[in-house]
């Protein structure tokens, strides 16, 4: 074990470092786009529907094809590997976005608009804060994922603690899988409990009462 | 203050909402309107913050085409209140109720001022701010709900059906409340029920609808009296009419019609002879063509016996009647209010007609209490088959 840290504790913190930052890059870009496209959608919910099942359709294409499938089009590297993941993220965002904003009480936001609030108004002031824990639920849902699936950005030359348990296959050395594997666990669970402390921070007070009654 | 010219709604597929709306609501009126479930009252008034758009016609506040206003201007300066109260879950009281405020960006201070004022008007202490709606009760929550109408001082505020959901009580309770502030604010308000008592007890003026359209606009009390087809009578309810009678009864209908007189030309040995023969103590003077010219009593004789000889000379002519097709109620109150013996009752050319005393009403109101017979000789009657 610690023979395994002398030799590749370095390796294994740059590597960590790099999963973290491709699976943070990818969940940002996610959320910078999934949340405005959500909301988006629940201001044509006649089209939504049909354009969140196109959305899943790309989600059931195998993880693997689709990073196989980035090689030619964008070559090998970080960067396909960060936009392959980024496609991934947007499903679960979207569609919690989309429902999230779709059940607000729409009692509270007649009287909102019936107030003289404009669109902009009532999405920050009314829809994203009410909408909040469930939008929360799917970025969480998307980073537990993504940081499990880059581990397959190696595949394309991406880094990442992927490269560890690729070397481990190839090599047979069944320790340097599970050096791949175990701080991606960890890094999984430490982004889950991070982000719930986030979501409580950003859910209204009184919401978060009215929200656990319900 | 506003006016509906020619208003019609079209929903998309064809459904006619409101057909051709016509109406004058001035300033500080409290309309109610009423009528059947579907009948278009929540249109008509989301056409006014358009929140609905109008079809045809014009829609006028203060005397301005609201189709040339900003829409979220307009809704700001106009109070909004909805049956399901839709507070906003995440805000504190205080923001809820100044939530108008924030829009407008007043400073933190004017909107803290402006939430104690506010909630100082519906008695509830000022601790309740800083509270969450689902801390509140559906009552207090919808004080509340007014209270947010209320904020930026709006001279026009849209109601519908804001009590509907709340239970009988806690309804009675803020109506009475509400009529009381709407008394103080004179503010103008338009008022959706289906609740024909709530209109009864909120309204100056009563508006009822079938199918989008106006079927009668008017006070309560001239509703009562002269429902403008069976649909109003039916929708009033024969109880209510019953019960309304005591208010729509002429002072004809209950008037004595032999009050005792003597003409202006007698004596006044002859008046007092009268008086003995008709055991009263004073009459009422009347020329020969039995116009009303005053009243004369045994004191006004007794103090210019002396003096004069005959009736005209003596008599009072400051005296108080009432024309025949006055309604009962008015008549109540003035006779009530003077402490007056007797009312006498005239016709449009002055003449004497009949007398109200306060015995007469005395069995006015034993009537409205007990009720005529009716209700106990339908059983009766009813027993017998
Ligand atoms: N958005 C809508 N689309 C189509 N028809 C509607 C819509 N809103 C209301 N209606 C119809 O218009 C009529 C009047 O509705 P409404 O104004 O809500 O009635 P009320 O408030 O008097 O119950 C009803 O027949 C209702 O079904
Ligand atoms: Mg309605």
């Amino acid at each position: 074990m610690m023979e395994f840290f002398s030799k590749h504790g370095q390796e294994l913190l740059i590597k960590t470092w790099e999963h973290l930052t491709i699976s943070g890059i990818a969940i940002l870009l996610g959320v910078l786009v999934a949340v405005p496209l959500g909301i988006l959608f629940t201001r044509i919910p006649k089209l939504a529907d049909r354009l969140i099942s196109l959305v899943g359709i790309l989600q059931t294409i195998p993880s693997l094809a689709i990073l196989a499938f980035f090689i030619p089009l964008m070559g090998v590297g970080k960067f396909p590997a960060i936009i392959a993941l980024f496609v991934y993220s947007l499903l679960p965002i979207l569609r919690n976005t989309y429902t999230g904003v779709k059940n607000v009480d729409q009692n509270v936001l007649e009287a909102g608009k019936g107030m003289g609030m404009n669109q902009w108004e009532s999405i920050v002031k009314i829809e994203l804060p009410l909408a909040l824990p469930v939008i929360m639920a799917g970025i969480r849902l998307s980073t537990v994922y993504l940081i499990g699936w880059a581990s397959l950005a190696a595949f394309i030359g991406g880094g990442g603690l992927g490269d560890f348990i690729f070397d481990g296959m190839n090599l047979y050395q069944p320790e340097l899988i599970v050096a791949g594997t175990v701080p991606a666990t960890i890094l999984a669970l430490l982004a889950n409990g991070l982000l719930s402390v986030i979501e409580k921070k950003l859910t209204p007070k009184g919401w978060k009462e009215t929200y656990q009654t319900l | 203050m506003l006016q509906f010219q020619h208003v019609t709604k079209r929903y998309p597929g064809g459904k006619t909402a409101v057909k051709d709306l016509n109406l004058t609501v001035d300033k500080g009126e409290f309309v109610c309107f009423i009528g059947p479930s579907g009948c278009g009252k929540t249109t008509t008034m989301k056409m006014v913050n358009r929140l609905i758009d109008i079809t045809e016609g014009t829609i006028l506040v203060d005397g301005k085409d609201i189709t040339k206003q900003d829409p979220v201007a307009l809704r700001r300066s106009i109070g909004y209140v909805i049956q399901q109260i839709g507070l906003m879950p995440h805000m504190t009281i205080k923001e809820n109720i100044v939530l108008v405020g924030t829009l407008l960006k007043w400073s933190q201070q004017k909107k803290d001022e402006r939430a104690k004022e506010l909630i100082r008007l519906v008695n509830l202490p000022e601790e309740y701010l800083e509270k969450y709606p689902h801390e509140l009760s559906g009552g207090q929550q919808q004080r509340i709900g007014v209270l947010r109408a209320l904020a930026a001082n709006p001279p026009l505020i849209l109601m519908d059906e804001p009590f509907g959901a709340l239970d009988p009580i806690t309804r009675d309770s803020l109506q009475e409340e509400f009529k009381k502030l709407q008394k103080e604010l004179n503010k103008t308000i338009i008022f959706v029920t289906h609740d024909m008592d709530e209109a009864l007890k909120l309204a100056d003026k009563i508006v009822i609808m079938r199918d989008g359209e106006i079927v009668q606009a008017d006070t309560p009390e001239e509703i009562l009296r002269n429902p403008a087809d069976e649909f109003v009578e039916k929708f009033l309810g024969k109880d209510r009419l019953i019960q309304a009678r005591p208010d729509v009864t002429t002072v004809k209908q209950i008037m004595s019609s032999s009050p005792v007189t003597v003409e202006t030309g007698e004596s006044l040995k002859q008046a007092i002879s009268m008086m003995r023969k008709s055991r009263v103590d004073s009459l009422l003077v009347v020329d020969e063509e039995k116009r009303l010219k005053g009243v004369i009593d045994v004191e006004m004789i007794d103090r210019n016996w002396k003096k004069s000889t005959y009736v005209s000379e003596v008599m009072e002519t400051e005296i108080f009647s009432v024309p025949q097709d006055s309604l009962l109620r008015d008549t109540l109150h003035k006779i009530l209010r003077r402490s007056l013996k007797y009312v006498p009752v005239v016709d449009d050319q002055h003449r004497l007609v009949g007398i109200v005393t306060r015995a007469s009403l005395a069995d006015i109101v034993y009537d409205t209490i007990w009720g005529d017979g009716l209700e106990i000789e339908e059983p009766i009657a009813a027993a017998a088959e």
